[in-house]
């Protein structure tokens, strides 16, 4: 699952995006694990992330199966970290995002502390990530390089929608709807922060930040440059 | 994936988050039809998009209203008024389809959900890419543009050719016939899915090698391709042996996954220090 790594945009654009996961490997440590994933949602609530989930349930804003018309004119986009949290039931990965480098090292510093035993990663800039390590007096063990997309280039869309649609790592943000949210910014028919939260519905493993989806919609609305 | 007839009132909001652009409102029929051939069966529609259950003739007949008064109604965009997304069974071949495309369902082979695959992501437990090696993520189809298994077998015979070795805990490696061709079953070289990723290792001293081949061999698929490499760090938390040659290579490091070694070993019965040939199987 390469699904944070691939996120579109050069370093600068992670200023204001942080994943940090917990992942157990099979057979070495995901004995107990779940508790110990547990625990890691659990400190991470406690530095104010902007998403939170599993890659089973999803993230702390999700759709409903059983929506109440009168959700078209109030809607709740109130992220649900609790709900994360009770929901997690089996081992798997968990993730925090968070929109702000001070939160993100304070988490890992935590996290080193906890001592939970389970592989921890920061998907970010590679100075961003460096960053944390750092505040956290932490050295890295293994760094894992994106390089982009190469090939038949020509299939993809332009640069706004790529920032947003490659938040969602598993493709489940589609092309399509990236851009008819940019569209409906731009004729304000819905604000920057609402448009984000319907793409962050369709995220299927809480790791997309809405946060800087929220910025990019806002620019891109504006046609000022990411 | 079906939309049910009875209840779509084709209100046109699944024909934007599909993935894939499958989905379109029908003229013939007046309502949403899947284009099955494109389908990858990611869900995303129906884990996606929130569900109202609402009455098929009472919405079309609103909408019918408010279009004949040219008024437009700004519904939530997310939303399935009626519920008219059913999953179906799917049958072999076509079910390789969502277990590479649907995230929340595991691969049997990894039992991993998303990708299937751990990279180095547990690298401080399972020591898969050691010092000195390069560990290569070949992902195909992500973002919005799928790949179809023929294509990845191309890129995965011309690997084989090169004596490179397949990781073994990987989905796509679970689904070759002949591991030292790189061939992949035949009755699904015609499903597309979502994205998959082939995954390699070799020592560092090919890594140039073999992101020469992967470019070469991209001219002959119909895809994207997002190349990641993994690679251990030194004592000191420091990369120096592959990051020269990506850079070498003219790619601008920008982003990464990295992993901070917190990770520990903690099964009892795990093994504490995995063999090489446990964990790659080589072509050679």
């Amino acid at each position: 699952m390469t699904n944070t790594l691939h996120r579109f945009g050069p370093a600068e654009s992670f200023r204001d995006d942080y994943v940090v996961f917990a992942i157990a490997s099979k057979g070495r440590n995901d004995e107990g694990a779940l508790d110990k994933l547990r625990g890691f949602l659990e400190l991470a609530v406690r530095f104010n992330p902007v998403n939170l989930g599993d890659a089973i349930h999803g993230g702390a804003l999700r759709p409903s199966k059983e929506m109440n018309p009168a959700a078209h004119w109030k809607r709740d986009a109130a992220p649900d970290f609790e709900a994360v949290i009770r929901g997690l039931d089996a081992p798997t990965t968990v993730a925090a995002v968070f929109d702000n480098r001070v939160a993100a090292e304070d988490f890992v510093t935590a996290l080193k502390d906890a001592d939970l035993g389970l592989s921890i990663n920061i998907s970010t800039s590679i100075d961003g990530a460096e960053q944390c390590c750092f505040a956290a007096g932490i050295q890295r063990h293994s760094v894992g390089y994106s390089l982009g997309f190469e090939g038949d280039t020509s299939k993809l869309p332009d640069a706004n929608v790529m920032l947003l649609s490659t938040m969602c790592g598993h493709g489940m943000v589609s092309h399509g709807l990236a851009k008819k949210m940019i569209d409906w910014v731009k004729e304000g028919r819905r604000t920057p922060e609402q448009a984000a939260g319907c793409l962050t519905r369709f995220c299927s493993c809480g790791v997309f930040n809405p946060s800087r989806a929220a910025r990019v919609l806002r620019q891109a609305a504006r046609g000022e440059p990411q | 994936m079906k939309i049910n007839p009875d209840k779509c009132v084709a209100c046109g909001n699944c024909t934007y988050v599909c993935p894939m652009g499958a989905i379109y409102i029908d003229p013939a029929i007046h309502r949403a039809a899947i284009n099955r051939n494109e389908c990858v069966e990611c869900y995303a529609c129906f884990n996606g998009l929130s569900q109202e259950h609402l009455n098929p003739v009472f919405v079309r007949t609103v909408r019918k209203i408010f279009q004949m008064a040219r008024v437009r109604f700004d519904p939530e965009p997310d939303v399935c008024p009626t519920a008219a997304f059913e999953p179906e069974e799917l049958a072999w071949p076509r079910v390789v389809r969502r277990a590479f495309s649907d995230p929340r369902v595991p691969h049997e082979s990894t039992g991993v959900h998303g990708r299937g695959t751990e990279e180095v992501k547990t690298n401080d437990v399972s020591g898969r890419v050691k010092a000195g090696e390069a560990g290569f993520t070949i992902e195909f189809g992500r973002p919005g543009v799928g790949v179809w298994f023929r294509d990845i077998q191309k890129m995965c015979h011309a690997l084989a050719r090169a004596g490179v070795a397949f990781e073994k805990k990987n989905p796509v490696t679970s689904l070759m016939t002949d591991v030292a061709t790189g061939t992949i079953r035949e009755d699904i070289l015609g499903e597309k899915v979502l994205s998959a990723i082939v995954e390699i290792k070799v020592p560092a001293e090919r890594a140039e090698e073999v992101i020469r081949l992967v470019r070469e061999m991209e001219k002959e698929i119909d895809t994207v391709v997002a190349l990641g490499v993994g690679a251990r760090c030194d004592e000191n938390g420091d990369e120096n042996t592959i990051a020269p040659v990506l850079e070498k290579l003219g790619y601008k490091l920008e982003r990464a996954k990295t992993n901070i070694g917190l990770g520990r070993i903690t099964n009892a019965a795990a093994p504490r220090a995995p063999e090489k040939s446990e964990e790659s199987v080589s072509a050679k």
